[in-house]
């Protein structure tokens, strides 16, 4: 295993190990992932039915704000022990430290899928299972697009004033394509016919998304986290 | 590192624009098209044209204005504080 | 301030007040009429938001890679003049689009991609107000990313019928109409150069006084 791979693998285990055993970063993002669909439920149902294209939405919109709350706790955890420093003070490179941590995320984020995308499908009475695998492309490229600005601004805003508010602020509109594809190929993949070349299309956008955020984020991370 | 980084935004950026264009991007129709729309109603031009040319002017002149402001405070400081440090080196 | 800015600030005014005459001289668009003369300020507002976004992320990139102050005081000034175009041109832009679409918004790919865009600015410009001490850096970090972001908002919102005009439009322009737009483009240009001086003049003014103040505290 070569240095950088060995590094963001330690970060990695560090992160879960602290996770497994705290589980608080977990339950809290599945808990208000769950009070979103909620939400979500009050504000579009009408006589007992969802309208027919909502649900792709609600699942993304319930992705990024139960994502947006992850990232703001976990980064949240090493400022107060001031453990980010430690980190970074570490001899390992610096983008590795980024891809540990960017993993820890899609972890806790996928985590958090597999509870509420059954849920959204018996909420909402659509065959969100029928292709899994289309499904799973989008949910994860989709998911590694709004992690990998998520966590680049997130570290980043540690050592900000009013980080709390800055974060969403900062993310939302930069990930909006991420969360625009991913409605559109989730909803695609939910019509009566699911269109392989529209799914298609979409998954090709997300991965094109993915490998230009996560190069950036690679050779920012440098830079932004040096004082 | 840093040819692959390089190396990296090319494809992405070289082949972003080829997969998108291969994959006969599907039209999705949500809008209405102009000639279907209802008539419209009879709306005068005039007071949108002026409105929109007073806007542009008033916007800008209001940000000139700020800036002049913010310059105007900024030069007061230098000046004196300059002069609190040639007073102070005299002394 | 640079010996060139005040004969050019003196002609950019006269242009500006030049420019009613010679756009209320231009002749009527044959569908859409009198409305279209907001077109003569929209456009080239428009292309001054997208040329002070594209400045923003080469300066903020060029800042990350070497990390010369000047370079992060134009990344701030043209953040802030993308937000001021940007403004413009949303607001010009439903101005006319409610005579000629017959409604204030349309979530056209043209339209949200510059919402969202103007967006960027604007939480930039947040991040640097209330980010607290060191938040330049982050705050490139940020307009890299909002650069990068623009082809990926324009492609994604691509895919709905567009009713925006495309920019194909403008060469095929006859010369009575051709003329008043470049000329208010190379006024807009001029206005635009002129801005970005001011504003980071202001800024070196603000480092040459925090010097001062870092000065003082020594003597004392």
């Amino acid at each position: 295993m070569s240095r950088f791979t060995r590094a963001a693998w330690l970060i990695l285990r560090k992160d879960l190990t602290v996770e497994v055993r705290s589980r608080e970063i977990a339950y809290t993002t599945v808990f208000f992932a769950v009070s979103c669909l909620l939400v979500f439920a009050f504000a579009l149902v009408r006589e007992g039915r969802a309208p027919a294209d909502g649900a792709a939405g609600i699942l993304w919109i319930a992705v990024a704000f139960s994502g947006t709350l992850a990232l703001g706790r976990t980064f949240e955890r090493e400022r107060q022990s001031e453990t980010l420093r430690a980190l970074l003070l570490a001899p390992a490179p610096r983008p590795a430290v980024y891809v540990g941590k960017l993993a820890g995320i899609m972890a806790l984020l996928g985590a958090t899928e597999c509870v509420i995308v059954p849920l959204v499908s018996l909420l909402f009475q659509v065959h969100l299972l029928a292709h899994p695998l289309w499904l799973a492309g989008i949910l994860f490229t989709g998911t590694l697009g709004f992690a990998a600005v998520g966590t680049l601004f997130a570290a980043m805003l540690v050592r900000a004033r009013s980080r709390d508010v800055l974060l969403p602020v900062l993310l939302y509109p930069v990930t909006v394509p991420v969360i625009i594809a991913g409605v559109r190929g989730t909803s695609a993949l939910l019509q009566p016919q699911a269109d392989a070349a529209i799914v298609g299309f979409w998954l090709a956008l997300l991965v094109c998304f993915d490998t230009v955020f996560v190069t950036l984020a690679l050779w920012t991370f440098e830079p932004v986290m040096t004082d | 590192m840093r040819v692959l980084r390089t190396l990296a935004v090319l494809v992405a950026f070289v082949i972003a624009p080829a997969i998108l264009t291969a994959a006969q991007p599907p039209r999705q129709d949500e809008f209405v098209p102009i000639s279907e729309l209802p008539p419209q109603e009879q709306l005068p031009a005039a007071p949108l044209v002026i409105g929109a040319y007073i806007f542009v002017l008033a916007v800008l002149f209001a940000y000139l204005y700020s800036v002049a402001s913010r310059l105007k405070a900024l030069q007061r400081d230098v000046t004196r504080l300059e002069g609190d440090l040639s007073g102070r080196g005299r002394s | 301030m640079p010996k060139w800015f005040t004969p050019a600030a003196a002609l950019c005014g006269a242009l500006f007040a030049f420019s009613p005459i010679l756009i209320a001289g231009a002749p009527y668009e044959s569908t859409m009429g009198l409305v279209q003369k907001i077109f003569y300020y929209h456009m080239p507002s428009a292309w001054m938001f997208l040329l002070s976004a594209i400045v923003c992320g080469v300066a903020s990139a060029r800042y990350l890679a070497g990390g010369h102050a000047r370079h992060d005081r134009m990344a701030w000034s043209a953040a802030e003049l993308t937000v001021l175009f940007g403004l413009v041109t949303l607001v010009t832009g439903p101005l006319w689009a409610r005579r000629a679409w017959g409604t204030w918004w349309v979530w056209d790919p043209r339209v949200t991609s510059s919402f969202v865009g103007w967006m960027i600015a604007v939480a930039y410009l947040i991040l640097r107000r209330y980010g607290g001490p060191g938040s330049e850096k982050l705050a490139a970090g940020v307009a890299l990313f909002g650069t990068a972001n623009v082809p990926f908002i324009y492609i994604s919102v691509n895919y709905w019928r567009t009713i925006h005009p495309a920019t194909s439009v403008v060469p095929t322009l006859p010369v009575s109409m051709g003329f008043p737009l470049w000329y208010c483009v190379a006024m807009f240009l001029l206005l635009y150069v002129l801005l970005l001086t001011l504003r980071m003049h202001v800024e070196e003014q603000r480092a040459r006084l925090d010097a001062l103040y870092l000065a003082l505290d020594d003597r004392s």
